[in-house]
């Protein structure tokens, strides 16, 4: 081939994104005057690019751990890093996707995803395009213009999704994000959530309740154990990407799922 | 399931509106019989007819008008003082737990003496004119577009906030983007209830000593004038300018809270 060189795909920008956090011990302080340790010693690095999920038994601080990387809650001992800078505050270069929509009820499904934007001081126009490819990302480009209560459950989580990735986030953090929606309508925004963040690569930490969901969307598994919440079991998923929901009868998946749900069982005890 | 439409037909309106009529015509017919069934003489109980030719005849020949203008002079920029000074109080009392432990007995204390009593020691201190009606107004305004305030922000759905926070929003970001934006239901059921008592401020005010006004008004109408058509003349304006500016209030709220 004569042709000119084959771009490596190593020439890309350096993939950012790293997540390393270092004995993280976060306590809460009950209303007797002792102190609960939700985490303890929490030791673990996410590659740039890696999904890895979270999962434990009610209590074990999955979300807790979360509002960490965010930013929104500073440990008693420990520290986070993104790309070796250490996180003292909610930064840019996170998203976070709670559990619930959290849209501002007054605003339209547009201007709730131009939110962030605004805030960031991003002008107009930029944020006016912005806006509009994310629209067709999610999905919403019909309802623009609508109301959160004019919108479905599924689509109020999309438009939430919509709105973290509007600040391009190199790292996502999901607190199960579809946990409140049907099943069905689950699976389809688990397989979108795939194709969108395959896209662009980011580093993703999501919290689930689901062994299946959880190795559906993850290379990594990680259980916590109930309060305080440490980690158990650190359990690779060896299932090929791009995935199809066909891949959870894969006997891959069966064995993984055994695998976790044998340490879910010992994180309970 | 049955669909909804967002938006009533027109032929959903009407019954309302007509309602409305019929309530107004009921309340007239009523009048007029009590008028009739007792005999009372026009000084104690004009009839409702007379009431209306003298509430036009006192429009049309400027005896009203001027009168109407300064207390809604008076209305309008007590309404505005109090209101303003109230929404940042409310936020205040909502978000910083000192104030609400320093202001909230004068608060209370201030809204449990009625203005009645307190008018004419204003009346001393700012003298016949404009201040003392404008001053009287804002107090009578500020306590429930305060309280309304505080309420308001104080329910703010803390999530919210948290969602706020994680996109790095600042201080006044968090106040303008969320925090009003989300009392406005509340802060405009506060603003409601003050617009009507910035009427009564007003021709309270105006009973301690004015030059003009509709309290004024009324005091000449029952007193030198002893025009008592004029003096329900002049409450039904007072009336009237209170359902306006009440009005103009709503209209507000729906255009800025809308549906939600």
């Amino acid at each position: 081939m004569t042709g000119p060189t084959a771009t490596p795909r190593t020439a890309a920008p350096v993939a950012a994104g790293r997540i390393d956090l270092r004995d993280i011990a976060v306590t809460f302080p009950t209303g007797r005057g002792e102190r609960l340790t939700a985490l303890d010693g929490i030791d673990l690095t996410i590659e740039p690019g890696q999904v890895v999920a979270l999962i434990g038994p009610n209590g074990s601080g999955k979300s807790t751990l979360l509002r960490v990387v965010a930013g929104l809650l500073v440990p008693d001992r420990g520290e986070v890093a993104i790309d070796g800078t250490k996180i003292d505050g909610p930064d840019r270069r996170v998203g976070l996707v709670f559990q619930e929509p959290r849209l501002l009820v007054w605003r339209t499904t547009a201007s709730n995803i131009e939110y962030p934007l605004e805030l960031a001081g991003v002008e107009g126009a930029v944020r006016r395009a912005r806006v509009a490819a994310l629209l067709a990302i999610v999905g919403l480009e019909a309802a623009a213009s609508q109301i959160p209560s004019q919108l479905s459950g599924g689509m109020r989580q999309r438009a939430a999704l919509a709105r973290t990735l509007a600040l391009e986030p190199q790292v996502l953090l999901l607190d199960e994000p579809f946990s409140a929606l049907d099943e069905l309508t689950r699976e389809r925004l688990n397989l979108e959530l795939l194709e969108i963040t395959a896209r662009t690569p980011t580093t993703i930490l999501l919290v689930t309740h689901s062994v299946q969901e959880a190795i559906f969307l993850a290379d990594r598994v990680v259980v916590l154990s109930a309060r305080p919440g440490r980690v158990v079991a650190d359990i690779a998923v060896n299932l090929a990407r791009p995935r199809t929901l066909g891949d959870l009868d894969a006997s891959v998946v069966g064995a993984t799922a055994q695998t976790v749900r044998a340490h879910l069982g010992e994180a309970a005890a | 399931m049955t669909a909804v439409p967002a938006r009533r037909p027109w032929s959903g309106r009407i019954p309302g509106a007509a309602a409305a009529v019929i309530a107004l015509a009921a309340f007239v017919l009523a009048w007029k019989a009590l008028v009739v069934v007792t005999g009372y003489p026009p000084f104690i109980m004009p009839p409702p007819e007379q009431v209306a030719a003298r509430f036009v005849s006192a429009w049309a020949d400027g005896t009203i008008a001027p009168h109407a203008l300064r207390t809604l002079y008076e209305v309008l920029l007590g309404f505005g003082v109090g209101a303003g000074l109230a929404l940042v109080a409310g936020y205040a009392l909502a978000r910083l737990p000192l104030a609400e432990r320093l202001l909230s007995p004068y608060l209370v204390a201030a809204q449990a003496t009625p203005i009645l009593a307190l008018s004419p020691l204003l009346a001393l201190w700012f003298g016949p004119g404009l201040t003392a009606k404008i001053v009287i107004c804002a107090l009578i305004v500020f306590f429930p577009v305060a309280i309304a305030t505080m309420v308001g922000v104080r329910a703010v759905d803390a999530r919210l906030l948290e969602l706020a926070r994680s996109l790095r929003a600042t201080r006044w970001q968090i106040v303008t983007t969320l925090e009003i934006p989300a009392a406005l239901p509340a802060i405009f059921g506060g603003l409601r209830v003050g617009v009507t008592l910035a009427v009564v401020g007003a021709i309270v005010g105006e009973w301690s000593g004015a030059d003009r006004g509709l309290g004024l008004l009324v005091n000449l109408a029952r007193g030198s004038l002893f025009d008592i058509p004029l003096l329900f003349a002049t409450l039904l304006t007072v009336a009237l300018l209170g359902i306006v500016l009440y009005a103009i209030v709503v209209l507000v709220e729906r255009t800025l809270v809308g549906a939600r």
